[in-house]
Protein backbone atom coordinates (compact mmCIF):
# COMPACT_ATOMS: atom_id res chain seq x y z
CA UNK A 1 0.00 0.00 0.00
CA UNK A 2 2.66 2.48 -1.27
CA UNK A 3 0.38 4.65 -2.96
CA UNK A 4 -1.66 6.35 -0.20
CA UNK A 5 -1.77 9.53 -1.78
CA UNK A 6 -3.56 8.51 -5.18
CA UNK A 7 -6.45 6.93 -2.87
CA UNK A 8 -9.61 8.70 -2.22
CA UNK A 9 -11.72 6.76 -0.03
CA UNK A 10 -15.59 8.05 0.07
CA UNK A 11 -17.95 6.05 2.54
CA UNK A 12 -21.82 6.77 1.53
CA UNK A 13 -22.81 8.72 4.14
CA UNK A 14 -26.93 9.00 4.36
CA UNK A 15 -27.74 6.26 7.02
CA UNK A 16 -25.94 3.22 8.81
CA UNK A 17 -22.87 2.59 10.30
CA UNK A 18 -20.71 5.30 8.58
CA UNK A 19 -17.94 6.12 11.63
CA UNK A 20 -17.52 1.97 12.07
CA UNK A 21 -16.50 2.23 8.78
CA UNK A 22 -14.38 5.92 9.15
CA UNK A 23 -12.66 4.27 11.96
CA UNK A 24 -11.55 0.72 9.98
CA UNK A 25 -10.33 2.67 7.53
CA UNK A 26 -8.52 5.10 9.71
CA UNK A 27 -6.97 1.97 11.74
CA UNK A 28 -5.65 1.14 8.16
CA UNK A 29 -3.73 4.59 8.42
CA UNK A 30 -6.16 5.80 5.73
CA UNK A 31 -8.46 8.70 5.71
CA UNK A 32 -12.32 9.01 4.25
CA UNK A 33 -14.64 11.37 3.23
CA UNK A 34 -18.12 11.08 3.99
CA UNK A 35 -20.25 11.19 0.30
CA UNK A 36 -23.51 12.77 0.62
CA UNK A 37 -23.50 15.23 -2.72
CA UNK A 38 -23.13 13.94 -6.02
CA UNK A 39 -20.24 16.46 -7.20
CA UNK A 40 -17.86 14.65 -3.95
CA UNK A 41 -17.83 11.14 -5.98
CA UNK A 42 -16.15 12.64 -8.58
CA UNK A 43 -12.94 12.42 -6.29
CA UNK A 44 -12.87 9.26 -5.28
CA UNK A 45 -11.19 6.13 -6.36
CA UNK A 46 -12.80 3.75 -3.19
CA UNK A 47 -16.40 3.90 -2.46
CA UNK A 48 -18.36 1.96 0.32
CA UNK A 49 -21.36 1.05 1.03
CA UNK A 50 -21.85 0.87 4.61
CA UNK A 51 -24.48 -1.64 6.74
CA UNK A 52 -27.98 -0.66 7.54
CA UNK A 53 -31.07 -0.42 6.09
CA UNK A 54 -31.10 -0.77 2.68
CA UNK A 55 -34.82 0.19 2.05
CA UNK A 56 -33.31 4.14 3.54
CA UNK A 57 -30.05 4.23 1.73
CA UNK A 58 -32.07 3.17 -1.73
CA UNK A 59 -34.11 6.11 -1.56
CA UNK A 60 -31.23 8.44 -0.78
CA UNK A 61 -29.31 7.15 -4.07
CA UNK A 62 -32.03 7.79 -6.02
CA UNK A 63 -32.91 10.69 -5.31
CA UNK A 64 -29.13 12.17 -5.39
CA UNK A 65 -28.79 10.47 -8.88
CA UNK A 66 -25.55 9.17 -6.60
CA UNK A 67 -27.09 5.81 -8.01
CA UNK A 68 -26.80 6.31 -11.47
CA UNK A 69 -23.69 8.34 -11.34
CA UNK A 70 -21.88 5.28 -9.05
CA UNK A 71 -23.10 2.17 -11.95
CA UNK A 72 -21.68 4.94 -14.24
CA UNK A 73 -18.24 4.98 -12.78
CA UNK A 74 -18.06 1.12 -11.55
CA UNK A 75 -19.14 -0.20 -15.62
CA UNK A 76 -15.99 2.51 -16.47
CA UNK A 77 -13.72 0.63 -14.06
CA UNK A 78 -12.99 3.65 -12.28
CA UNK A 79 -14.04 3.31 -9.02
CA UNK A 80 -13.33 -0.01 -6.72
CA UNK A 81 -16.65 -0.56 -4.75
CA UNK A 82 -17.60 -2.39 -1.75
CA UNK A 83 -20.41 -3.12 0.28
CA UNK A 84 -21.23 -4.63 3.29
CA UNK A 85 -24.63 -6.06 4.52
CA UNK A 86 -26.97 -3.74 3.27
CA UNK A 87 -24.62 -2.31 1.16
CA UNK A 88 -24.33 -5.70 -0.65
CA UNK A 89 -28.05 -6.04 -1.07
CA UNK A 90 -27.65 -2.53 -2.82
CA UNK A 91 -24.86 -3.84 -5.22
CA UNK A 92 -26.47 -7.34 -6.63
CA UNK A 93 -28.36 -7.29 -9.68
CA UNK A 94 -31.18 -9.10 -8.02
CA UNK A 95 -33.00 -9.19 -4.83
CA UNK A 96 -35.30 -11.19 -2.73
CA UNK A 97 -37.18 -8.58 -0.79
CA UNK A 98 -40.82 -7.80 0.88
CA UNK A 99 -39.65 -4.17 0.17
CA UNK A 100 -38.62 -3.32 -3.38
CA UNK A 101 -34.79 -1.42 -3.30
CA UNK A 102 -33.49 -0.11 -6.58
CA UNK A 103 -30.71 -2.30 -6.61
CA UNK A 104 -27.64 -0.85 -8.50
CA UNK A 105 -26.84 -4.87 -10.23
CA UNK A 106 -23.20 -4.21 -10.05
CA UNK A 107 -22.82 -7.61 -9.18
CA UNK A 108 -23.66 -11.13 -10.84
CA UNK A 109 -25.10 -12.12 -7.20
CA UNK A 110 -29.10 -12.40 -6.21
CA UNK A 111 -29.12 -12.07 -2.29
CA UNK A 112 -32.19 -12.48 0.03
CA UNK A 113 -32.78 -9.25 2.65
CA UNK A 114 -33.05 -10.39 6.37
CA UNK A 115 -32.65 -14.32 5.17
CA UNK A 116 -32.06 -16.06 8.38
CA UNK A 117 -34.76 -13.48 10.20
CA UNK A 118 -35.58 -11.53 12.75
CA UNK A 119 -32.70 -10.27 15.58
CA UNK A 120 -32.98 -13.67 17.66
CA UNK A 121 -31.29 -15.49 14.73
CA UNK A 122 -28.68 -12.92 14.45
CA UNK A 123 -25.07 -14.85 14.91
CA UNK A 124 -21.50 -15.36 15.49
CA UNK A 125 -18.83 -17.39 13.50
CA UNK A 126 -15.63 -17.63 12.71
CA UNK A 127 -15.11 -17.56 8.73
CA UNK A 128 -11.51 -17.50 6.55
CA UNK A 129 -10.72 -15.10 4.23
CA UNK A 130 -9.22 -16.97 1.31
CA UNK A 131 -6.84 -13.99 -0.57
CA UNK A 132 -5.03 -13.83 2.98
CA UNK A 133 -5.48 -16.87 4.37
CA UNK A 134 -6.84 -15.65 7.86
CA UNK A 135 -9.12 -16.17 10.04
CA UNK A 136 -11.74 -14.18 11.86
CA UNK A 137 -14.99 -13.93 13.83
CA UNK A 138 -17.36 -12.56 11.64
CA UNK A 139 -21.03 -11.06 13.20
CA UNK A 140 -24.26 -11.47 11.22
CA UNK A 141 -26.90 -8.91 11.96
CA UNK A 142 -29.95 -9.77 10.18
CA UNK A 143 -28.01 -10.92 7.83
CA UNK A 144 -28.88 -11.26 4.08
CA UNK A 145 -28.09 -14.39 2.33
CA UNK A 146 -26.37 -14.77 -1.29
CA UNK A 147 -28.79 -17.22 -3.02
CA UNK A 148 -27.11 -17.73 -6.25
CA UNK A 149 -23.94 -15.90 -8.17
CA UNK A 150 -22.41 -16.32 -11.31
CA UNK A 151 -19.76 -19.32 -11.85
CA UNK A 152 -17.50 -16.65 -13.33
CA UNK A 153 -16.96 -14.76 -9.60
CA UNK A 154 -14.62 -15.02 -7.16
CA UNK A 155 -16.09 -16.49 -3.70
CA UNK A 156 -13.25 -14.95 -1.18
CA UNK A 157 -15.01 -16.07 2.02
CA UNK A 158 -17.78 -18.95 2.72
CA UNK A 159 -19.38 -20.95 5.36
CA UNK A 160 -21.40 -24.34 5.32
CA UNK A 161 -21.43 -24.30 1.43
CA UNK A 162 -22.82 -20.56 1.22
CA UNK A 163 -20.48 -17.52 -0.08
CA UNK A 164 -20.05 -14.86 2.62
CA UNK A 165 -17.76 -12.12 0.11
CA UNK A 166 -18.20 -11.99 -3.65
CA UNK A 167 -15.56 -10.45 -5.77
CA UNK A 168 -16.03 -9.46 -9.22
CA UNK A 169 -13.21 -7.06 -10.96
CA UNK A 170 -14.08 -3.78 -9.55
CA UNK A 171 -16.83 -4.57 -7.37
CA UNK A 172 -16.58 -6.38 -3.66
CA UNK A 173 -19.74 -7.66 -1.48
CA UNK A 174 -19.54 -9.07 1.96
CA UNK A 175 -23.11 -10.36 3.83
CA UNK A 176 -21.66 -9.25 7.48
CA UNK A 177 -19.83 -6.76 8.79
CA UNK A 178 -16.15 -6.49 8.47
CA UNK A 179 -16.02 -2.68 9.53
CA UNK A 180 -16.38 -4.06 13.37
CA UNK A 181 -13.51 -6.29 12.68
CA UNK A 182 -9.52 -5.83 14.20
CA UNK A 183 -7.12 -5.97 12.10
CA UNK A 184 -9.59 -4.63 8.92
CA UNK A 185 -7.96 -7.55 7.03
CA UNK A 186 -10.82 -6.73 4.61
CA UNK A 187 -11.03 -3.28 4.20
CA UNK A 188 -7.08 -3.77 3.94
CA UNK A 189 -7.72 -5.80 0.90
CA UNK A 190 -10.04 -3.13 -0.69
CA UNK A 191 -7.80 -0.28 -0.48
CA UNK A 192 -5.45 -2.67 -1.96
CA UNK A 193 -7.27 -2.90 -5.17
CA UNK B 1 -21.04 -5.32 26.70
CA UNK B 2 -23.67 -8.45 27.50
CA UNK B 3 -25.67 -8.99 24.16
CA UNK B 4 -22.93 -8.49 21.08
CA UNK B 5 -25.40 -9.23 18.29
CA UNK B 6 -27.87 -6.81 19.92
CA UNK B 7 -24.95 -3.68 20.48
CA UNK B 8 -24.11 -4.33 17.02
CA UNK B 9 -27.57 -4.37 15.74
CA UNK B 10 -27.84 -0.83 17.27
CA UNK B 11 -24.63 0.45 14.99
CA UNK B 12 -26.92 -0.65 12.16
CA UNK B 13 -29.15 2.00 12.48
CA UNK B 14 -27.13 4.63 13.34
CA UNK B 15 -28.20 8.16 11.35
CA UNK B 16 -31.58 7.00 10.95
CA UNK B 17 -35.02 7.55 12.32
CA UNK B 18 -36.96 5.07 14.33
CA UNK B 19 -40.79 6.36 13.83
CA UNK B 20 -43.96 4.97 16.40
CA UNK B 21 -46.47 3.30 14.51
CA UNK B 22 -49.77 2.37 15.47
CA UNK B 23 -51.19 0.04 13.17
CA UNK B 24 -50.10 -1.61 9.33
CA UNK B 25 -50.65 1.29 7.06
CA UNK B 26 -48.79 3.51 9.17
CA UNK B 27 -45.93 1.10 9.47
CA UNK B 28 -46.16 1.12 5.82
CA UNK B 29 -46.10 4.97 5.52
CA UNK B 30 -43.04 4.71 7.70
CA UNK B 31 -40.88 2.26 5.98
CA UNK B 32 -42.15 4.48 2.58
CA UNK B 33 -40.44 7.27 4.27
CA UNK B 34 -37.05 5.79 4.69
CA UNK B 35 -36.94 5.16 8.42
CA UNK B 36 -34.41 2.78 9.20
CA UNK B 37 -37.36 1.00 12.18
CA UNK B 38 -40.16 1.38 13.68
CA UNK B 39 -41.98 1.04 17.13
CA UNK B 40 -45.13 -0.98 17.15
CA UNK B 41 -47.51 1.05 20.02
CA UNK B 42 -50.85 1.14 20.21
CA UNK B 43 -51.03 4.38 20.94
CA UNK B 44 -48.53 7.35 20.49
CA UNK B 45 -47.30 8.82 23.75
CA UNK B 46 -49.44 12.16 23.12
CA UNK B 47 -52.36 9.60 22.78
CA UNK B 48 -51.35 7.79 26.13
CA UNK B 49 -50.76 11.09 27.92
CA UNK B 50 -54.32 12.93 26.89
CA UNK B 51 -56.15 9.27 27.70
CA UNK B 52 -54.34 8.31 31.19
CA UNK B 53 -54.89 5.14 33.00
CA UNK B 54 -52.50 2.56 32.65
CA UNK B 55 -50.57 1.88 29.58
CA UNK B 56 -48.77 -1.32 29.13
CA UNK B 57 -47.27 -3.68 26.43
CA UNK B 58 -49.67 -4.03 22.96
CA UNK B 59 -51.63 -6.75 21.77
CA UNK B 60 -49.14 -9.57 20.39
CA UNK B 61 -51.84 -9.38 17.41
CA UNK B 62 -51.00 -5.59 16.44
CA UNK B 63 -47.48 -6.24 16.82
CA UNK B 64 -47.05 -9.31 14.80
CA UNK B 65 -49.14 -7.82 11.86
CA UNK B 66 -47.01 -4.81 11.54
CA UNK B 67 -43.61 -7.10 12.02
CA UNK B 68 -45.02 -9.24 8.73
CA UNK B 69 -45.77 -5.98 6.88
CA UNK B 70 -42.94 -4.33 6.76
CA UNK B 71 -38.92 -5.19 6.24
CA UNK B 72 -37.35 -3.32 8.44
CA UNK B 73 -36.46 -3.77 12.18
CA UNK B 74 -39.19 -3.60 14.38
CA UNK B 75 -39.01 -2.66 17.84
CA UNK B 76 -41.64 -2.68 20.55
CA UNK B 77 -42.39 -1.75 24.11
CA UNK B 78 -42.50 -3.20 27.39
CA UNK B 79 -43.38 -1.56 31.30
CA UNK B 80 -40.32 -0.87 33.06
CA UNK B 81 -39.36 -3.97 35.66
CA UNK B 82 -42.06 -5.77 33.42
CA UNK B 83 -40.13 -9.05 32.18
CA UNK B 84 -42.92 -11.07 31.71
CA UNK B 85 -44.06 -8.68 28.90
CA UNK B 86 -40.17 -8.92 28.19
CA UNK B 87 -40.56 -12.38 27.71
CA UNK B 88 -44.03 -12.45 25.27
CA UNK B 89 -42.44 -10.04 23.10
CA UNK B 90 -39.15 -12.04 22.91
CA UNK B 91 -41.48 -15.03 21.75
CA UNK B 92 -43.15 -12.81 18.80
CA UNK B 93 -39.24 -12.29 17.39
CA UNK B 94 -39.08 -8.62 17.42
CA UNK B 95 -36.02 -7.22 16.74
CA UNK B 96 -35.54 -4.89 19.85
CA UNK B 97 -37.60 -3.95 23.06
CA UNK B 98 -37.93 -1.02 24.36
CA UNK B 99 -38.27 -0.77 28.55
CA UNK B 100 -40.13 2.38 28.39
CA UNK B 101 -41.10 4.99 30.58
CA UNK B 102 -43.76 6.11 28.22
CA UNK B 103 -45.80 3.22 29.26
CA UNK B 104 -46.48 2.67 33.18
CA UNK B 105 -43.96 1.22 35.21
CA UNK B 106 -44.98 -2.21 36.76
CA UNK B 107 -41.89 -2.01 39.26
CA UNK B 108 -41.56 1.10 41.17
CA UNK B 109 -37.69 0.44 41.55
CA UNK B 110 -36.19 -2.43 39.67
CA UNK B 111 -35.52 -2.48 36.26
CA UNK B 112 -35.89 -5.39 33.90
CA UNK B 113 -32.93 -8.11 34.24
CA UNK B 114 -31.73 -7.90 30.60
CA UNK B 115 -28.83 -10.46 30.83
CA UNK B 116 -31.51 -13.02 30.97
CA UNK B 117 -32.99 -12.19 27.68
CA UNK B 118 -31.27 -12.97 24.01
CA UNK B 119 -33.33 -10.19 22.71
CA UNK B 120 -31.42 -6.68 22.61
CA UNK B 121 -32.93 -3.87 25.13
CA UNK B 122 -33.19 -0.15 24.59
CA UNK B 123 -33.59 2.15 27.42
CA UNK B 124 -34.02 5.91 28.74
CA UNK B 125 -31.63 7.83 30.46
CA UNK B 126 -31.58 11.51 31.29
CA UNK B 127 -27.95 11.77 32.59
CA UNK B 128 -24.64 9.28 32.51
CA UNK B 129 -26.13 7.34 35.83
CA UNK B 130 -29.03 6.26 34.28
CA UNK B 131 -27.18 5.06 31.08
CA UNK B 132 -24.72 3.41 32.84
CA UNK B 133 -27.35 1.21 35.21
CA UNK B 134 -29.11 0.69 31.99
CA UNK B 135 -25.97 -0.80 30.36
CA UNK B 136 -25.00 -2.56 33.38
CA UNK B 137 -28.50 -4.41 33.65
CA UNK B 138 -28.08 -5.27 30.03
CA UNK B 139 -28.91 -2.69 27.86
CA UNK B 140 -27.75 -2.63 24.23
CA UNK B 141 -28.85 0.47 23.22
CA UNK B 142 -29.87 4.21 25.20
CA UNK B 143 -32.31 6.86 24.06
CA UNK B 144 -32.00 9.84 25.77
CA UNK B 145 -35.61 10.24 27.21
CA UNK B 146 -36.70 13.80 26.27
CA UNK B 147 -40.39 14.33 27.74
CA UNK B 148 -43.05 12.22 24.99
CA UNK B 149 -45.73 12.96 23.38
CA UNK B 150 -45.38 17.02 24.21
CA UNK B 151 -44.13 18.00 20.95
CA UNK B 152 -41.12 19.94 22.76
CA UNK B 153 -38.05 19.16 22.48
CA UNK B 154 -36.85 20.89 25.56
CA UNK B 155 -36.48 18.09 27.68
CA UNK B 156 -34.77 15.93 24.72
CA UNK B 157 -32.14 18.91 24.50
CA UNK B 158 -31.44 19.28 28.18
CA UNK B 159 -31.07 15.54 29.23
CA UNK B 160 -28.64 14.97 25.73
CA UNK B 161 -26.84 18.21 26.75
CA UNK B 162 -26.73 16.70 30.55
CA UNK B 163 -25.37 13.07 29.05
CA UNK B 164 -23.01 14.75 26.98
CA UNK B 165 -21.73 17.23 29.94
CA UNK B 166 -21.10 14.58 32.29
CA UNK B 167 -19.04 12.43 29.65
CA UNK B 168 -16.83 15.60 28.74
CA UNK B 169 -16.25 15.89 32.85
CA UNK B 170 -15.18 12.04 32.91
CA UNK B 171 -12.37 12.48 30.37
CA UNK B 172 -10.93 14.76 32.74
CA UNK B 173 -11.17 12.45 36.11
CA UNK B 174 -8.07 10.93 37.74
CA UNK B 175 -8.71 7.46 39.52
CA UNK B 176 -9.86 8.99 42.83
CA UNK B 177 -12.67 11.16 41.03
CA UNK B 178 -13.72 8.34 39.34
CA UNK B 179 -14.09 6.28 42.26
CA UNK B 180 -16.28 8.81 43.26
CA UNK B 181 -18.28 9.74 40.53
CA UNK B 182 -18.91 5.99 40.09
CA UNK B 183 -20.44 5.68 43.85
CA UNK B 184 -22.41 8.83 43.35
CA UNK B 185 -23.88 7.78 40.15
CA UNK B 186 -23.98 3.67 41.40
CA UNK B 187 -22.04 2.39 38.64
CA UNK B 188 -18.77 0.02 38.36
CA UNK B 189 -15.79 2.44 38.27
CA UNK B 190 -14.66 -0.45 35.05
CA UNK B 191 -17.88 0.76 33.07
CA UNK B 192 -16.89 4.87 34.12
CA UNK B 193 -13.32 4.13 33.17
CA UNK B 194 -14.61 2.75 29.94
CA UNK B 195 -16.20 5.85 29.24
CA UNK B 196 -13.14 7.83 29.89
CA UNK B 197 -11.30 5.93 27.34
CA UNK B 198 -13.75 6.05 24.54
CA UNK B 199 -15.35 9.28 25.53
CA UNK B 200 -18.62 8.14 24.57
CA UNK B 201 -21.06 5.53 26.08
CA UNK B 202 -20.32 1.63 25.32
CA UNK B 203 -23.44 1.56 23.42
CA UNK B 204 -25.34 3.74 20.62
CA UNK B 205 -27.38 6.80 21.75
CA UNK B 206 -30.09 8.07 19.89
CA UNK B 207 -32.04 11.22 21.06
CA UNK B 208 -36.05 11.13 21.69
CA UNK B 209 -38.74 12.46 23.21
CA UNK B 210 -40.09 16.17 21.82
CA UNK B 211 -38.66 15.53 18.37
CA UNK B 212 -41.73 17.59 16.24
CA UNK B 213 -40.08 19.19 12.83
CA UNK B 214 -36.70 18.34 11.22
CA UNK B 215 -35.37 21.24 13.11
CA UNK B 216 -35.67 19.39 16.58
CA UNK B 217 -34.29 15.97 14.28
CA UNK B 218 -31.03 18.14 13.27
CA UNK B 219 -30.70 19.90 16.33
CA UNK B 220 -30.32 16.61 18.44
CA UNK B 221 -27.78 14.92 15.78
CA UNK B 222 -25.56 18.32 15.92
CA UNK B 223 -25.82 17.72 19.70
CA UNK B 224 -24.25 14.45 19.48
CA UNK B 225 -27.36 12.27 19.02
CA UNK B 226 -26.38 8.98 16.53
CA UNK B 227 -30.04 8.54 15.64
CA UNK B 228 -33.56 10.06 16.44
CA UNK B 229 -36.71 8.56 18.01
CA UNK B 230 -39.56 10.38 16.71
CA UNK B 231 -43.21 9.56 18.56
CA UNK B 232 -45.79 11.28 18.20
CA UNK B 233 -43.91 13.37 15.80
CA UNK B 234 -45.16 11.92 12.79
CA UNK B 235 -48.57 11.13 12.70
CA UNK B 236 -49.86 13.67 14.92
CA UNK B 237 -48.56 16.33 12.18
CA UNK B 238 -51.14 17.14 9.41
CA UNK B 239 -49.32 15.37 6.73
CA UNK B 240 -47.43 12.23 8.45
CA UNK B 241 -45.93 11.00 4.86
CA UNK B 242 -44.24 14.22 4.58
CA UNK B 243 -43.58 14.91 7.93
CA UNK B 244 -42.01 11.40 7.82
CA UNK B 245 -39.35 11.68 4.50
CA UNK B 246 -38.55 15.29 5.91
CA UNK B 247 -37.13 13.72 9.00
CA UNK B 248 -35.74 10.99 7.59
CA UNK B 249 -33.96 13.56 5.03
CA UNK B 250 -33.04 16.24 8.14
CA UNK B 251 -31.25 13.26 10.18
CA UNK B 252 -28.84 12.89 6.88
CA UNK B 253 -28.34 16.63 6.08
CA UNK B 254 -28.45 17.23 9.57
CA UNK B 255 -25.18 19.41 9.29
CA UNK B 256 -26.51 21.75 5.92
CA UNK B 257 -28.82 24.31 7.05
CA UNK B 258 -29.41 25.13 3.24
CA UNK B 259 -30.51 21.34 2.76
CA UNK B 260 -32.79 22.23 5.94
CA UNK B 261 -34.43 25.31 4.94
CA UNK B 262 -34.98 23.06 1.87
CA UNK B 263 -36.60 20.51 3.93
CA UNK B 264 -38.65 22.57 6.02
CA UNK B 265 -40.30 24.71 3.62
CA UNK B 266 -43.72 24.61 3.00
CA UNK B 267 -43.93 21.56 5.25
CA UNK B 268 -46.77 20.54 7.29
CA UNK B 269 -48.15 21.60 10.31
CA UNK B 270 -46.31 19.91 13.14
CA UNK B 271 -48.01 18.58 16.25
CA UNK B 272 -49.60 20.68 18.94
CA UNK B 273 -46.93 21.19 21.83
CA UNK B 274 -47.24 20.83 25.08
CA UNK B 275 -45.43 23.46 27.76
CA UNK B 276 -43.65 21.28 30.57
CA UNK B 277 -45.46 23.63 33.32
CA UNK B 278 -48.51 22.04 32.30
CA UNK B 279 -47.78 18.68 32.12
CA UNK B 280 -49.73 16.19 35.21
CA UNK B 281 -47.08 13.29 34.34
CA UNK B 282 -43.19 13.52 33.67
CA UNK B 283 -42.73 10.44 31.93
CA UNK B 284 -39.10 11.13 32.01
CA UNK B 285 -39.36 10.65 35.96
CA UNK B 286 -39.86 7.49 35.63
CA UNK B 287 -37.10 4.74 35.82
CA UNK B 288 -34.02 6.16 36.82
Amino acid sequence: MSNKDKINVGILAFHGDIEEHEEAIASLGFSSIRLKYLEDLDNLTHLILPGGESTTISKFLDKTGIGKAIQKRAKEKTLQIYGTCAGAILLAKEVETQYPVSNLGLIDAKISRNAYGSQIHSFETELNFKPTKQNFEAIFIRAPKIISHSDKIDVLCEHQEEAMILEQDNVLISTFHPELIRPAIIHEYFLSK
Amino acid sequence: MYNKSGVELAKMLKNGVIMDVTNVEEAKIAEDAGACSIMALERVPSDIRKDGGVARMSDPKMITEIKKAVSIPVMAKVRIGHFVEAQILEALEIDFIDESEVLTPADPKLHIDKTQFKMPFVCGCRNLGEALRRIAEGASMIRTKGEAGTGNIVEAVTHLRQLHGEIRDIKNMDKAQLVFAAKEMGVSVELLELVQKEEKLPVVNFAAGGVATPADAALMMQLGAEGVFVGSGIFKSSDPQRMAKAIVESVAYFDNPKKLAEISNDLCSAMPGLEMETLDTKMAERGV
